[in-house]
């Protein structure tokens, strides 16, 4: 990952449908698009941008038996090992009252780890600022973002007819 | 606007909105100078607050007997407002997880909202059992941590500590979960606003783009949370239940408590966001993204989990008979008929009998008797936990011991400043945030049928193709 600035050429468009087919005609053409931003999550982009499926729900999982494993065997091991106490007659080691613990454990290890776990992979969290190309993408526009650095002129002309020709709003670059 | 209304569905955002009547409509109350009614309620949340405050220290300072408990009666109006809190702090959760994963798209009206609603009411909740200990400074010895006596583990057998476990993670996944519902929108906040409110709502939107790849993983990440606070929201009031389903008091030793409590909380927590909704889109002026549509889709909700509350006290009245447990019968007859038959009839009449109004559908759709109504429950299920409470600990089993609980002034400021608490907290967060959660609320937009314009658009009833540009 280096700092140095990019210069970006990017279009707005008014509606995700116009972006849909923008993201089709650029994938026909064999343009690569180096990043989308919408104003909210789009259906239908994903496949269209080669996102191959999130692997969150998996490190969710593996958190999760993290937590039912450190619930259970560490009440195993106070109760039958380090302080071992009778409670109401019951034996020792009486798994079903661990149970109730165990749930709990195992849903606070995979949520606090799954949100942990997203902002790093997304490179996000308190204090972070990332500079965005335009104030209305998080309001109504639609972004479609080409890194122009160092690119021929007739690329960048290229990518300028994309535009035009998919009924982009706007067309601006953009040093960030 | 030449909106396709469906004739099927109602649109769920009424008013023709383009995204960016969205951003402006549920942004800018948070960049207005505040309106006198926020302001009057402001200063009568915080006077409820400071009654709280007072009381607390109060209790602190003198001891819990400043409170009417006793050797019988040691659980009161404090363990009541506990259960209660907890059971307003289910709905939150409930119509952001549950329906999400029922695909239920009209929650996105009401989610945000109703998730902040679940945090400050779990806040509520969780001062009760800290003031109840009488000692609040060794608060944190329900903690399993290595200590210096032994150590002394704390009993992992006990439902009262499975709650701790139960109300932390509560509390915790909801946080999350709602925060990260946030972050978007504090991005379009930040991207509305100049100067030093730029800079604060960068930090609170953690740097959000809107990149797509981001939105993929925000979405796995918030069906992953749904579908994780689902079964959380069942078992924490069930954890709730086992307080009292697990003790050997007539009364309380049932099984049925788990499903009731549960769906008592459902029930109470619809009824607090009905409240709260009808006041937040009257004030902030969101008709068209909290609709009547969503008013009614929660008194039906209302309705069916108060019907299934009925049937709850009806089936304990029932089994206690059937049982032919003299204790258990005993106990039921002095709920009913015994000293606090008052409470037994607010329950009654508050919970089981006014809900059914709803069966018709005129009142389901009328904001006056829903707000009523709102009210209505929510003194009723607290009169719920004070039966179950009070009455039964009331009369235990040496007559000699029999005694007649009244609270006390410093209970009661507690109780009418824990209100003022929550809706301190409420009022500071419609301030800061957006109500309506913004992209979820846009993502739906079409989908609600008014203003598709995708490869199957019916062109023929829907405007020209330059009217969207």
């Amino acid at each position: 990952m280096s700092n140095q600035k990019k210069d970006i050429l990017y279009g707005l468009y008014n509606d995700e449908e116009y972006l849909l087919k923008a993201v089709d005609h650029a994938n026909a053409e064999g343009i690569e698009i180096t990043e989308v931003f919408t104003p909210f999550p789009v259906h239908g982009l994903d496949p269209k941008l080669g996102f191959s499926e999130s692997r969150l729900h998996i490190t969710g999982f593996v958190y999760g038996m993290l937590g039912t494993l450190t619930a259970f065997l560490f009440m195993t091991w106070v109760f039958t090992r380090d302080w071992p106490i009778i409670f109401g007659g019951k034996p020792y080691f009486s798994a079903p009252a661990f149970i109730p613990i165990t749930f709990e454990l195992t849903v606070l290890f995979a949520a606090v780890g799954m949100v942990v776990t997203f902002y790093i992979i997304c490179g996000l969290g308190p204090g972070v600022t990332i500079p965005t190309l335009d104030d209305r993408i998080t309001d109504d526009k639609f972004c479609i973002a080409f890194d122009v650095t160092n690119a021929e002129a007739s690329f960048t002309d290229k990518l300028k007819g994309f535009f035009s020709q998919t009924g982009a709003e706007e067309v601006n670059t953009k040093n960030i | 606007m030449s909106a396709v209304v469906s004739p099927i569905r109602e649109p769920l955002v009424t008013g023709g909105k383009t995204y960016h009547q969205i951003t402006e409509d549920i942004c800018s109350p948070t960049e207005r100078t505040p309106s006198a009614a926020w302001v009057l309620a402001f200063i009568v949340a915080v006077t409820g607050l400071a009654l709280f405050v007072f009381g607390v220290a109060w209790t602190i300072w003198q001891g819990i007997g400043t409170w009417d408990l006793n050797r019988t009666i040691g659980w009161s109006w404090d363990i009541t407002n506990f259960v209660w809190w907890v059971g307003i702090g289910h709905a939150g959760t409930l119509i952001s997880a549950i329906l999400l994963l029922f695909r239920q798209r009209w929650r996105t009206g009401v989610n945000r909202a109703a998730e902040a609603m679940t945090i400050f009411a779990v806040i509520c909740a969780g001062q009760f059992p800290l003031i109840h200990m009488g000692r609040i400074w060794l608060a944190f010895f329900i903690f399993p941590y290595p200590n210096t006596r032994g150590p002394l583990w704390v009993n992992f057998n006990s439902p009262l500590l499975w709650d701790v476990f139960a109300i932390s993670t509560y509390f915790t996944v909801s946080l999350l979960f709602w925060y990260t519902g946030l972050v978007p929108d504090f991005a379009t906040v930040r991207d509305r606003a100049k100067g030093i409110r730029r800079k604060l709502y960068n930090f609170l939107s953690f740097g959000w783009t809107g990149s797509a790849k981001h939105w993929q993983r925000w979405e796995a990440l918030s069906l992953v949370l749904a579908g994780l606070a689902t079964p959380l929201v069942l078992s924490v009031h069930t954890i709730v239940s086992f307080d009292f389903a697990t003790s050997v008091i007539p009364g309380w030793h049932t099984t049925i408590f788990p499903p009731y409590f549960v769906a008592g909380a459902i029930f109470s927590g619809f009824a607090m966001v009905q409240t709260l909704m009808i006041m937040t889109r009257k004030i902030l002026k969101l008709e068209d993204y909290i609709t009547l549509e969503h008013i009614e889709s929660m008194n039906k909700v209302i309705l069916a989990t108060g019907t299934i509350v009925g049937v709850a006290y009806l089936t304990e009245l029932f089994i206690a008979w059937y049982s032919g447990y003299i204790y258990e019968q005993f106990a039921f007859y002095n709920r009913v008929l015994g000293p606090y038959y008052w409470s037994y009839i607010g329950m009654m009449s508050c919970n089981v009998l006014s809900p059914q109004i709803f069966w018709w559908k005129s009142l389901r759709r009328n904001i006056f008797v829903t707000f009523v109504m709102s009210i209505f429950v929510n003194i009723g299920m607290w009169f719920e936990r004070f039966v179950i409470i009070a009455t039964t600990l009331a009369r235990d089993y040496l007559p000699s011991s029999w005694s007649y609980y009244v609270p006390t002034w410093v209970e009661i400021i507690i109780f009418i400043g824990s209100l003022g608490l929550f809706f301190t907290l409420y009022l500071i967060f419609v301030r800061v945030a957006p109500v309506v959660a913004v992209a979820e609320v846009k993502s739906i937009l079409k989908a609600g049928g008014d203003q598709y314009i995708g490869p199957n658009a019916n062109k023929a009833h829907h405007g020209s193709k330059e009217a969207a540009h």
